[in-house]
């Protein structure tokens, strides 16, 4: 079988880069639909974590031998080369974390420390993944700070007039997601940038289910913080991205303390250490570093456009396959989206629709996709969701059709 | 899909579709909420006992066909049942569903129970098929809130 998307892209051909997708799951060949939560692996990011471990691990900044050199310079060239990626201005202000959790959680902290008092605001939307909503209500508690919310209309589009209506003098950061990881959403946050600049507030973007579907320049989004996880970027787990401004980062103190962050140590006092080092306490995820690194080349190798260009294809056809399933709801119809789609099946609790999937090979996820305060404004519990890499192919979505064709049959 | 057939089998949709006792129940005396932070599955178990009898008891909440049509079932299945005969039943239900021990379940004891048996091959359902019973040992124990997270 040789298939090329509508526009002519290699999918066959690339999906012989990702060995996993040669399984069989129960018999059937796997149909992998669930890249939001997390992506495969080409081989040649998992080559690159086992040539590191096979010939060259060491230590990093610290070592004077060969080895350890070789390491720190590939670590540093891993992320000069993520640094381009999102085209961030100087990779010190690049800063690896385990992901966009404890990237975001690393803002919460020290930015927090720093800027954020009692009565003062913080704005995200209703929309977030968990991840970011409850780093900043911990600091609320912290501080007595507040937490505000952007309503989304039905169709799951933030409501921009009401965010603006949200910002004020108290507003001392806004944090909101890219693309939301269940209705898929992109948000126009060069527009929401620009408004919260506008009155001085500092904007975090939650980029987790954005680079791998869209173009990202941070200089050009102007966000002053973003952040992002390797693992769903067809990167190792553990190990992600906060990028931040020179101008906020100097000011804010270390989210933790220990090795390579210091400058100078005495029982008296501790100098820190340069950015990006000030923010990466302890021996860091080094074979985590190379393999993003590798991601990102593969990446690039596809074509961040030309992937962009198949997924949409995807999400078209499976928007017009499921919505012309009787008993099929789809939920969030924004205009801008990407990247999956979620959807209801009459009377089928989502676990049950992802069971039955399961047996026909068909991976989805299924639940309140870490975003309860979402399901609960959608007065739902759980629904289905279905998320695409440029590896999937329309075939597959006839598949996952098919499936969702048993599931109303069992419970019919 | 032999065992999709199994474990979705009749008498379980007819419980999904129609669940026994699924109301609220002004008479309890003990009330337990579950909660399965992992799926969001939710559950409020009602239980009138007058001394050690399960005299009433009915479910309320939201889940998914496994769990609605085992917290149907428990509810038909202990009603009348002492505490001491409701917590044996659901520890022959956790060995059956979860396939712990190495003897046979009890068909006998289980009677329409047995339905379950097939979520002894999708391990990650094992919790739906038991977040009632938690709740309603629970409910039992006096305590107001189960929140089962395997
Ligand atoms: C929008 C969004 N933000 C944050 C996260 C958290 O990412 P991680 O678990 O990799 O830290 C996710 C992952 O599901 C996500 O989809």
């Amino acid at each position: 079988m040789t298939q090329m998307s509508k526009n002519g892209f290699p999918v066959e051909r690339i999906r012989e880069d990702f060995p996993i997708l040669k399984q069989l799951i129960h018999g059937r060949p796997l149909v992998y639909l669930d890249s939001a939560a997390t992506s495969q692996k080409p081989q040649s990011v998992i080559d690159a974590v086992v040539r590191y471990y096979r010939e060259e691990n060491a230590n990093i900044h610290r070592g004077i031998h060969y080895l350890s050199e070789r390491a720190t310079a590939d670590y540093e060239a891993a992320r000069r080369h993520i640094a381009r990626f999102i085209n961030a201005p100087d990779p010190r202000e690049t800063i690896f974390v385990r992901g966009t959790t404890e990237a975001i959680n690393l803002v919460a902290h020290s930015y927090g420390r720093r800027f954020i008092h009692a009565d003062d605001e913080i704005v995200i939307s209703a929309m977030e993944h968990h991840s970011n909503i409850v780093p900043w209500q911990l600091l609320c508690e912290q501080t007595g700070a507040k937490l505000r919310v952007i309503p989304i209309t039905d169709d799951g589009e933030l409501i921009v007039d009401a965010y603006a209506k949200l910002l004020n003098s108290r507003t001392r950061l806004v944090s909101v997601v890219h693309v939301s990881n269940v209705l898929g959403t992109i948000n126009p946050v060069k527009r929401l940038v620009e408004m919260a600049h506008s009155m001085h507030i500092p904007v975090l973007l939650d980029g987790a289910q954005a680079v791998p579907h869209v173009p990202v320049d941070v200089q050009d989004l102007d966000c002053d913080f973003y952040a992002f996880s390797g693992h769903k970027l067809f990167g190792p787990t553990g190990i992600g991205l906060l990028y931040g401004k020179t101008a906020w980062l100097d000011q804010m103190p270390p989210f933790q303390g220990g090795g390579d962050m210091i400058s100078t140590v005495s029982f008296e006092r501790t100098t820190y250490n340069s950015l990006p080092y000030k923010f990466e306490a302890g021996t860091p995820n080094i074979a985590g570093t190379i393999g993003l690194g590798a991601a990102v080349d593969y990446f690039q190798g596809v074509g961040v456009e030309a992937a962009a260009r198949h997924e949409h294809d995807l999400l078209d056809y499976a928007t017009e396959v499921l919505a012309a399933i009787p008993g099929v709801r789809l939920l969030g119809n924004a205009p801008e989206k990407t990247g999956c789609v979620s959807f209801l099946v009459d009377g089928v609790h989502a676990h049950d629709v992802g069971t039955i999937l399961d047996q026909h090979g068909v991976a989805i996820r299924a639940g309140h996709h870490c975003a309860m305060p979402l399901m609960e404004r959608y007065g739902l519990a759980a629904t289905a969701r279905a998320s695409f890499a440029f590896y999937n192919t329309l075939d597959e979505i006839n598949v996952l059709a098919e499936a969702i064709d048993e599931v109303k049959e069992v419970f019919s | 899909m032999s065992d999709l057939r199994e474990l979705y089998q009749e008498v379980i949709l007819d419980h999904n579709r129609s669940p026994r006792n699924f109301r609220s129940l002004e008479t309890a005396n003990r009330v337990s909420e579950g909660h399965n932070p992992l799926c969001g599955d939710e559950v409020k178990v009602f239980v009138e006992l007058d001394g050690n009898v399960i005299t009433d008891i009915a479910f309320q909440g939201h889940g998914c066909a496994i769990s609605k049509a085992s917290a149907s079932m428990m509810t038909s299945g202990v009603k009348g049942k002492t505490t001491g005969e409701a917590e044996a039943l659901f520890e022959e239900v956790h060995r059956m569903v979860a396939g712990d021990g190495d003897t046979q379940p009890n068909a006998d004891l289980l009677g329409r129970l047995t339905a379950l048996a097939g979520v002894r091959e999708f391990p990650n359902r094992v919790k739906c098929a038991t977040l009632a019973w938690h709740t309603m040992n629970g409910a039992l124990k006096g305590q107001k809130e189960v929140v089962f997270n395997e």
